[in-house]
């Protein structure tokens, strides 16, 4: 059994791919046999990593020894070489009809969640403005909180509150996306930009698009992308400075 | 050759990381400012650039088109490595707000697509 789990270590990354693509097949089958493809077979995989992952730790499953390898696969880096890749399919033209109105998307989906978030932060009793900014800044992606609390001096706490807000946000995208996307309109290039860009959450929207419309992701991944960007960039600067007005 | 392809994908991906990283230390932040959206746009660009001029053979493409089919996988690995077990125990202001500001930011979905059809014909 040691020596098993030692070759699976050993090969972590092909594990992976023998892993996933078990995961994949039967989430598939359930998908087309059990419920007559009326949840996408993408979205079944996707909620099946994040309860597996809950049986894991701090790095999901792949703190299960053996498992090490679904942290290569599912890793920064190949996670940011596919997203690139899925640009191949994405039309230039459609793109710059988009973009005046994807900025202002960007600068939307910022305030938005940073209102929301800090205002209910406020509500459930932080006082002071370098937790409220914090918790705001999470509410925009996993990224931006831990970024905004590190350059405001926020407690380890809250910064730990920050990021579970994020990762919240992106694991609800995930999950909520394929199901309200008809009634949201986002079946098309453009609506997918707007909702990449007020959403945010790169990992939310790219899976929640991935298990609506594969054809979708490269749009919706582009103005995600920019999102952690323009939260990094508001979030511990002027946003900031505002909260510290209201709350000295 | 496919792998010609997947050269030109880790290009575009190490350039645009350069150019976000660069962005980053502009700003004075440590990390990737949108590293990802500029070798997307840089791909987009040039994939549009090339392809009227006919100058990517279908191997080369293969090897990129290869990579985006592998999305959903690596996505299923990404979620399964995911710190979901703190993520639920952030308590509830973690999980409310993550979820109502989710929400808030879904409501205006329709409102900027009304928005943004009404920019481009103004007429209507």
């Amino acid at each position: 059994m040691n020596d098993l789990i030692k070759l699976l270590d050993k090969n972590g990354l092909v594990f992976a791919f023998l892993i996933v693509s078990v995961i994949m097949y039967l989430s598939y089958y359930v998908g087309k046999k059990l419920t007559n493809n009326k949840i996408p077979g993408a979205a079944i995989a996707i909620s099946v990593g994040l309860i597996i992952a809950y049986f894991g730790g701090e790095k999901g499953v792949a703190s299960i020894p053996a498992f090490s390898g679904m942290a290569i696969l599912g890793g920064s880096m190949l996670r940011d070489f596919s997203i690139v890749s899925t640009a191949m399919g994405a039309s230039f033209t459609e793109i710059k009809k988009t973009g005046f109105i994807g900025l202002v998307c960007l600068v939307l989906g910022t305030l938005i969640a940073f209102i929301v978030g800090g205002s209910i932060a406020y509500a459930m009793g932080f006082q002071d403005a370098k937790s409220i900014t914090t918790i705001g800044a999470g509410a925009c992606t996993f990224i931006v909180g831990p970024v905004t609390g590190a350059a405001v001096g926020a407690s380890s706490a809250v910064i730990a509150i920050s990021i579970a807000v994020g990762v919240i946000k992106s694991i609800f995208v995930t999950i909520a996306t394929p199901f309200l996307a008809k009634k949201l309109g986002i079946d098309n290039p453009q609506t997918a930009m707007i909702f990449g860009g007020l959403v945010g959450s790169t990992s939310g929207v790219s899976a929640g698009l991935a298990a609506t419309d594969l054809k979708l992701v490269p749009y919706g991944a582009l103005t995600a992308t920019f999102h952690t960007a323009m939260g990094c960039l508001l979030c511990p600067s002027i946003l900031y400075f505002i909260v510290q007005f209201f709350l000295p | 050759m496919k792998i010609y392809g997947v050269g030109i994908l880790a290009a575009c991906f190490l350039i645009g990381h350069i150019l976000g990283d660069y962005l980053g230390k502009l700003f004075h932040l440590t990390g990737n400012l949108g590293g990802v959206g500029f070798a997307m746009l840089i791909l987009v660009v040039g994939n549009d650039y090339f392809k009227r001029k006919n100058l990517i053979p279908s191997e080369t493409e293969n090897g990129i088109l290869f990579w985006s089919t592998m999305y959903i996988p690596v996505v299923v690995a990404m979620s399964a490595t995911q710190n979901v077990k703190a993520a639920l125990s952030g308590g509830w202001v973690a999980i409310l707000v993550g979820i109502i500001a989710s929400l808030a930011c879904y409501l205006l979905i329709p409102v900027m697509n009304k928005f943004s059809k009404n920019l481009a014909n103004p007429k209507k």
